[in-house]
């Protein structure tokens, strides 16, 4: 398996949405790269011939009837939002000016 | 009197509420005075609700003094871990992301707390969002460890370890999902129990790695764990994994521990290099002493568990990077650099960086890596795969044994700031734990005496099969009754006073 790089860090950052700084990314990418070291050791079963598990239970969807229950109030469920705007989550802008 | 109170234990705390002997509300004043007098030097809670104990005890009290029958936990007072949702009280999950978030509803936990009459003194201390074997990765500082103040409670559920063996609550909760309760119950003295993978709600339990994640009881006594266990546990529609199917037998099993012409097993991958001596030492005693005890020692060979550590530092990160992808900074918790020039993308990033800690940023990097396309086959795909080969091991094992037992922690409690650095020798904690929550069995950790080198407590580990949770209490409690038995007290008369 290769290492990881202070690049490859940066890339994975950018896609956890982490604005990282500069020595976080030296430090994290030598301490990744000792547990991606570690952890490889799971490859060793790469060509078992074994289904994989996701999950401990046999899940199947759970349904409900599509009914009107008691919810939380607009007030309620706002009550943590960092800002709002006529009962609704008021967010910096998502598109680009033009 | 305080001092009386706070040595009682859960069970004999609800027969003198029952019985008249003494009040809910002279319960929780004493704990909450107790908290008063030891948490600036512990730090087990980051949160203490005075007025809602309070509130909740003098129900109880009026509910007694108007002859309505009360629960078998009634009046008693327990610490939550600051994982679940509570309904106007904050809820932080030990990181800055969400300081001063106000939940508007319970978890099915709380509420089942609630309705049972369970009195809520507060929210323990965690390392955040429940990814650590420490709590230093709590966002807002450590606690120490009763035995030893300069040493680590365990982790994640360090703030209820700590409480339990702080004598500041007699009942607590923690949650496991790779040894968070079992762990700190092991490094502390106290009694933890990772209940079967859905057997206890997750419904506002914030979510860390939902395919492991599991809710369940911390206690000072096997007893205790069995009533509170019996209170939480239960099928939620609101939980689409919780099990629909009746709770097992456990305040029962509690009630009559036995383990004569049981089968035992021992893993011979549960020891070996990283093992402390005295660690080893007090689990072949605790062999020994269930010999003595009638039951039956098979020796088991689980080759899979040695991939357990590395194929859990797979998935669980996989799934936190998912998971943790709601902080985005828009609808609840921190929001930073909204300053009308930055876009949405960038103040999700800058406020994740500002709001989240080291590890968690570590495991969510981990997870985006293992899951990325190119490595995805490698590591996520074969840490499914080992996931299947351990599952078959543990059922090839139950096929021989009604339970296993192991040593809980390879050692017992480190300096705080010894590991703090040094991820992969903080992971080494969960190792004998770890196979539980991949398979998604039950397991116990209960105190089977101090190590002779450092005088720190030692934590024997009972694993059961899915849904045979009761098999932890029936032999927790027959190993409980014959220690207590040779030490003449519980191990926690031993810890010094704080």
């Amino acid at each position: 398996m290769p290492g990881i790089t202070r690049e490859e860090v940066a890339h994975l950052a950018r896609l956890s949405r982490l604005e990282l700084k500069a020595e976080e990314l030296d430090h994290f990418a030598e301490q990744l790269d000792v547990i991606i070291g570690a952890v490889a050791r799971v490859s060793d079963v790469a060509d078992e011939d074994v289904p994989p598990t996701s999950h401990p239970l046999p899940l199947t969807n759970v349904m409900r009837a599509d009914v009107v229950r008691p919810s939380l109030t607009p007030q309620e469920a706002l009550s943590g939002a960092p800002a709002q705007e006529q009962q609704r989550f008021k967010v910096p802008q998502i598109l680009g000016e033009d | 009197m305080t001092d009386i109170i706070i040595k009682l234990t859960a069970a004999e705390i609800a027969e003198k509420i029952a019985s008249g002997e003494l009040t809910a509300v002279e319960v929780t004043e004493a704990h909450l005075a107790r908290i008063e007098a030891v948490d600036e030097k512990v730090h087990a809670f980051l949160h203490v609700d005075r007025e809602g104990a309070l509130a909740q005890a003098r129900e109880v009290d009026a509910k007694r003094e108007r002859g309505e029958k009360l629960g078998p936990l009634a009046g008693v007072p327990l610490a939550l871990k600051d994982i679940f949702t509570t309904k106007g009280v904050p809820t932080t999950v030990g990181s800055k992301i969400l300081e001063g978030w106000i939940p508007p509803y319970d978890a099915t936990l709380t509420k089942r707390l609630k309705d049972a009459g369970v009195v809520i003194l507060g929210k323990t201390n965690m390392d955040e969002f429940a990814m650590g074997s420490s709590t230093e990765n709590s966002a807002y500082g450590p606690t120490g460890n009763p035995w030893d103040l300069t040493k680590i409670p365990g982790g994640s559920g360090g703030g209820s370890s700590a409480a339990l063996a702080a004598f500041q609550a007699p009942l607590a909760i923690g949650t496991d999902t790779g040894g968070s309760i079992r762990q700190p119950a092991s490094v502390t003295g106290t009694v933890g129990v990772k209940p079967t993978y859905g057997a206890v709600s997750r419904y506002g339990m914030v979510a860390f790695s939902s395919s492991l994640d599991q809710g369940g009881p911390c206690a000072r006594t096997v007893l205790d764990a069995a009533l509170l266990h019996e209170v939480i546990a239960g099928h939620d529609p609101l939980d689409s994994t919780s099990i629909d199917a009746p709770v097992p037998p456990v305040v029962e099993a509690a009630r009559s521990g036995s383990v004569a012409g049981m089968r035992v097993g021992v893993v011979k991958q549960f020891r070996g290099e990283g093992y402390q001596a005295g660690v080893l030492q007090r689990f072949d005693e605790s062999v020994e002493l269930l010999k003595e005890l009638g039951a039956e020692i098979v020796e088991l060979d689980c080759p899979s568990f040695d991939l357990a550590l590395a194929a859990y530092y797979l998935i669980a990160p996989s799934e936190c990077s998912s998971n943790l992808a709601r902080f985005d900074a828009m609808r609840y918790g921190l929001r930073v650099g909204d300053d009308g020039t930055k876009s949405a993308e960038e103040v999700t990033a800058l406020t994740r960086e500002a709001g989240f800690g080291p590890e968690v940023k570590r495991r969510v990097m981990l997870g985006t890596y293992a899951l990325s396309s190119g490595y995805y086959d490698a590591y996520y795909g074969s840490a499914q795969k080992v996931r299947t080969l351990i599952s078959r091991d543990f059922d090839k094992a139950f096929g021989q044994v009604d339970v296993i037992v192991s040593p809980t922690t390879p050692t017992t409690a480190f300096a705080i700031g010894e590991r703090v650095d040094d991820p992969m020798a903080m992971y080494l904690a969960d190792l004998c734990t770890i196979p539980t929550n991949l398979a998604g069995n039950a397991a116990m950790s209960l105190p089977c005496g101090l190590a002779p080198e450092d005088g720190m407590p030692v934590g024997l580990q009972i694993i059961a099969p899915a849904m045979k949770d009761d098999r932890l209490y029936k032999v927790g409690a027959a190993v409980e009754a014959a220690f207590t038995e040779r030490w003449g007290h519980p191990l926690l008369e031993e810890a010094p006073s704080l």
